[in-house]
């Protein structure tokens, strides 16, 4: 068993002045106060990557900055997956005895730390360098083939997409730390920057800079526990032009071991945590996994199914498209609002009963997945 | 070129005009990304062959946020993932106009110092 007891998150956005391990600081000292633990008390230390900050070794990096001796440390890289594979390895780390205190924390000055051009060709080359990156693809690029071909085979509107940015900036407008301040329609979504095919700029997560944490600990702390109760991963290809099929990917597979693992029915969560880094990242999960049926995700996000105050909230900080998006510390601020909407501390935000989450990423083109469910223990 | 040639086949890769895929003698996996050893069986007995460029859109996005400033001067541009008649998939150019389901062709186009692969709607 392991539980998360401590959660911290810096605003998203431009930061001026503030570097990866600045950021990665901010976020691990909210997270030890909110755990109510010291320095002392971390004994396991698994951080991510930084496309500002690259290093062979970046979690001792940060363990000598922070002023951490971990007695095990470790930094790991899968893109966007990364935040919940960080939650999954922290959880079997406590479970198998090796630490009983794990920090689990990433951050990058993403946007401020480089030029926009230098951020859009690092992530580029995710592609393959010799078949792909040579005809000039982008990130979206290869979403909007992905997006293509979804549309074509499962009957998803331009304007269906939409709907999810909507909804998005909607939730990042209750949350003050969000990069987006200013509500937009479905109009706004379709006269929006034609980026890559069908995807407009409001489609597409912006850069940020920030920062994130939690703590996975073998005892719990708070009043109310949040534990984890079942993690599960699936790696399917990684290149785009090698993937199996473009409308199902490792989605439903990594759910499903992690489902397993957690013995519960997928009907019973209520609260959902799921990466949005394009409107069509968040459809396909949606869908794939079984959150609505193939085809429903716009219509739902429009009738208000994924509210705070509806059926199944979603993302009610405002996802990576409206919350922001600063690379590996980009989900985990899904996990840092589960964490607070199950604890009771979501203020306007708060769902009636964040009881068990649903937690998944996805790093690469859909290559990488990473699942964890979260229980509420009062 | 000998379609049957082994390992040195210049494809557009290496500045040759074609399209160079593998298979393997073992269980007839045909595959698109360069290697030594099939990567469905892990056998051996891998052969280069030279595509007959003809083949089938299966997704296509115009780009018109290109990556750098060299690319900038060809956007906007349309990348289509296109699945070949022999049975792998690649991606390449392609005229605008391409939808799709559309049966394709290449040609190759000279930008900076490469070349690219690029689809024309089969006549
Ligand atoms: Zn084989």
């Amino acid at each position: 068993m392991s539980w998360i007891t401590g959660v911290g998150l810096t605003p998203y956005g431009r930061l001026e002045g503030r570097s990866t391990v600045d950021l990665m600081s901010e976020a691990a000292t909210a997270a030890l106060a909110d755990a109510g633990l010291e320095r002392r008390d971390i004994d396991g230390l698994i951080c991510g990557y930084s496309t500002t900050l690259p290093h062979l070794m970046l979690s001792t990096v940060f363990a000598e900055h922070f002023g951490l001796h971990p007695h095990y440390a470790h930094a790991i890289q899968l893109g966007g997956a990364t935040g919940c594979a960080m939650g999954m390895l922290a959880h079997l780390l406590v479970e198998s005895g090796v630490a009983k205190n794990i920090l689990v924390v990433a951050g990058e000055n993403r946007l401020t730390g480089q030029t926009r051009d230098a951020a859009i060709q690092t992530l580029a080359q995710v592609g393959h360098p010799v078949y792909e990156v040579p005809l000039g693809p982008t990130i979206p690029a290869y979403y909007g083939l992905v997006a293509s071909r979804y549309m074509h085979e499962r009957g998803v509107s331009e304007e269906d997409l939409a709907e999810l940015a909507v909804l998005m900036r909607r939730h990042a407008l209750m949350h003050p730390g969000a990069q987006f301040k200013q509500p937009i329609t479905v109009a706004d979504v379709m006269a929006s920057k034609p980026i890559a095919a069908p995807l407009k700029i409001l489609d597409c997560c912006p850069v940020s800079d920030g920062g994130a944490a939690f703590v996975v600990s073998r005892e719990r702390t708070g009043e109310t526990g949040v534990r984890i109760i079942g993690a599960g991963q699936a790696h399917t290809h990684q290149h785009i032009s090698a993937a199996p099929s473009l409308t199902r990917f490792g989605a439903a597979e990594s759910v499903e071991r992690a489902r397993t693992a957690a013995g519960i029915a997928l009907r019973d969560i209520r609260y959902a945590a799921i990466y949005d880094s394009f409107t069509i990242t968040l459809t396909i999960l949606l869908e794939e996994i079984g959150l609505c049926g193939r085809g429903e995700a716009g219509s739902r996000a429009r009738d208000g199914y994924f509210d705070h105050d509806g059926e199944l909230p979603l993302n009610t900080h405002g996802g990576l498209l409206s919350y922001g998006h600063c690379g590996v510390a980009g989900a985990m601020a899904h996990l840092v609002e589960a964490h607070r909407q199950m604890t009771g501390r979501a203020e306007s935000r708060q769902a009636k009963d964040a009881s068990l989450t649903l937690l998944h990423g996805d790093g690469g083109v859909l290559s990488s997945h990473a699942s964890l469910f979260l229980e509420r223990v009062r | 070129m000998n379609p049957e040639s082994r390992n040195e086949a210049a494809d557009w890769t290496r500045g040759g005009e074609a399209v160079v895929y593998q298979t393997c003698a073992d269980c007839g996996t045909a595959w698109y990304f360069r290697r030594d050893f099939c990567p469905t069986c892990g056998g051996g007995h891998v052969t280069d062959r030279q595509a007959s460029g003809r083949g089938t859109v299966h997704a296509a996005s115009l780009v018109t946020r290109a990556p750098s400033e060299d690319l900038r001067a060809l956007a906007p541009y349309l990348i289509v993932l296109v699945d070949a008649e022999e049975g792998f998939r690649m991606m390449a150019h392609g005229d605008r106009s391409l939808k799709i389901g559309d049966p394709v062709t290449v040609r190759f186009v000279r930008f900076a110092d490469r070349l690219l692969p690029y689809f024309d709607p089969s006549t």
